[in-house]
């Protein structure tokens, strides 16, 4: 079912890692993903491991939540690993016409997964604890020195806010369409790709006029509350630094340093 | 009397094993008379969205089992046979929004032609349910959005109507009408009841509405089956019903009044009619104090 797509979901909370700004959340995880392909050794991934471990306890997520978020890109990283499992030049110890497995490339392998999974985890985990608002004016607040060279910084996080906002509904609202066809006898499954194309007619019309309504709805109440875009315009939650997101920052710097210091001896 | 479609110990549980898990369905067990109405009440989440679609095998039952005829929709196999889709036909809520073709004809046809039937079975069936739920023959060529919410509606009910269902399903068929709108629409389907002798069952959450045209009423709270009785029956536990949330006619809370102010009068009334009849029977006993 899509319901299962765990990607991109919100679970509210309270815990610190819940707390943190979102600010510090979207630098730290893109930092994160910086050190990912940094680390280069398997200490250093043990110690990601355990700090996203760490993290992961502190955020209350169910970790078969987070593991099921993985499903969907499983077949991609399982493509990463065969395309550097076979194609990577070095010693070999196995052949076998064009394809081959060196020591090398099983090491690039193993590594890739595990920077993968490790990237999505921590993406994810970045949206299961952050409210798409916050996030997205987290990343407003980020890119506003962008103001000055005139990019419409606002007009951007509001549309991303307000897509995030309507991915649930629109999904609520293609399953029940499907419901509503199949009622009728539709048959999404069997049938050529022609055939299958064609079976998706009778969901995608009506989920556009559905879309569309909404925005159009949507566009007039926010008129209605003389809603004129970014000049002058207040917050309801201001964000702010405490010192929980000093003290991650503290931390995650600490495991920054080791990595960087442990991949001098390649470990 | 024959049953035609049963649900023994239907239980269906929502996200199980995620934060989200509910159980919508707990263990409910219905029969529904062949060639009745049956209306189906409760409030929102109460779970009767959720049962009407295990009803043609949309949904899976966690637990339990639906037969249709006597038989099990689901095989061994966990398959369930898309020709239960066209014995039990199902109208969601707000319907006109799956509406999808160029002309009205055309998208009432979807369901017939899924079945496979001969075009000129499906041109007739077009033409008979249009007319079954009011439309003009001329309005066939029309586009459907252009219409109003309330012609949407019965193009959409037109296109289950057309698959000419055992069973037809309607999930608030109401919702969102004006009171005309809802008289008509309440209207047009007793009217269909009566001419094709099919078996009617018709969700809502509002009493009023459904008393009017129900044979039988179940009554949906908490995930169960609270009652399952003709109106009569379910509206002389009326304080219970209202004490599991659920509103009772206006007539039957009135007279809900008068027996709490020790007037000895009938509480099982849905209809002033009922009401009137039994005020006077009240009054020829001298049941006053």
């Amino acid at each position: 079912m899509l319901r299962d797509i765990t990607i991109g979901q919100f679970f509210p909370g309270d815990s610190a890692v819940h707390r943190l700004d979102p600010r510090v959340k979207i630098v730290l995880t893109i930092a994160f993903i910086v050190l990912l392909f940094l680390a280069n050794g398997p200490v250093s991934y043990a110690i990601i491991l355990a700090f996203l471990g760490i993290i992961i306890g502190i955020s209350r997520i169910s970790p078969k939540m987070v593991v099921r978020g993985l499903r969907p890109v499983l077949f991609i990283v399982a493509l990463t690993a065969a395309l550097n499992l076979f194609y990577t030049p070095g010693d070999y110890i196995w052949q076998w016409g064009f394809l081959h497995i060196s020591r090398e490339g099983i090491r690039t392998a193993v590594f890739m997964v595990i920077r993968l999974m490790l990237l999505i985890i921590a993406t994810s985990m970045l949206t299961y604890t952050t409210s798409p608002i916050q996030l997205t004016d987290g990343l407003e607040r980020l890119l506003s020195p962008l103001k000055k060279l005139h990019a419409p910084v606002h007009e951007l996080s509001m549309m991303m806010s307000i897509a995030l906002r309507f991915i649930p509904t629109l999904i609520e609202e293609t399953e029940k369409i499907i419901s509503a066809q199949k009622a009728r006898g539709a048959d999404f499954e069997s049938g050529n790709l022609v055939q299958r194309a064609r079976a998706m007619i009778p969901i995608l019309v009506p989920l556009f006029i559905s879309a569309f309504r909404r925005a159009d709805e949507l566009a007039t109440a926010m008129e209605c509350r003389l809603y004129r875009g970014d000049v002058g315009r207040t917050r309801m939650r201001q964000l702010g630094i405490a010192r929980v997101d000093i003290c991650a920052l503290a931390v995650f710097a600490l495991v920054f340093a080791a990595v960087i210091a442990l991949r001098q001896f390649d470990l | 009397m024959s049953i035609i479609l049963e649900t023994r110990g239907l239980t269906h549980v929502y996200g199980a094993g995620t934060p989200f898990e509910r159980t919508a369905l707990d263990h409910v067990d219905l029969k529904i008379v062949k060639g009745e109405i049956l209306g189906v009440i409760g409030h929102t989440g109460s779970g009767k969205s959720t049962l009407i679609q295990h009803l043609n095998g949309l949904l899976k039952p966690t637990e339990g089992e639906v037969l249709l005829d006597g038989q099990p929709i689901w095989n061994e196999k966990g398959k369930c046979a898309r020709e239960t889709r066209f014995r039990v036909g199902l109208v969601f809520q707000y319907p006109e929004y799956q509406l999808f073709e160029e002309t009205i004809a055309k998208d009432i046809a979807f369901g017939p032609s899924n079945m496979g039937l001969a075009q000129a079975e499906i041109d007739q069936r077009v033409l008979e349910s249009m007319r079954a739920v009011g439309l003009e023959e001329h309005m066939a060529n029309h586009s459907p959005f252009a219409l109003s919410g309330g012609q949407k509606r019965r193009v959409a009910i037109a296109g289950v109507i057309a698959m000419q269902p055992d069973v037809l399903v309607l999930d608030e068929p109401t919702a969102g009408l004006d009171p005309a709108g809802r008289d008509e629409i309440l209207g047009l389907i007793k009217r269909y009841h009566d001419q094709s002798g099919a078996t009617v069952l018709i969700v809502s959450h509002s009493m009023e509405d459904i008393a009017q045209v129900a044979d039988r009423l179940l009554v949906m709270n908490h995930a169960k089956a609270l009652f399952c009785d003709t109106p009569r029956e379910v509206f002389s536990h009326g304080e219970e019903i209202i004490a599991a949330g659920l509103d009772v006619p206006t007539i039957t809370k009135v007279m809900l009044e008068l027996k709490k102010r020790g007037h000895n009068v009938d509480t099982s009334v849905y209809t002033v009619a009922q009401a009137i009849d039994a005020l006077r029977a009240c009054k020829r006993k001298g049941g006053a104090r």
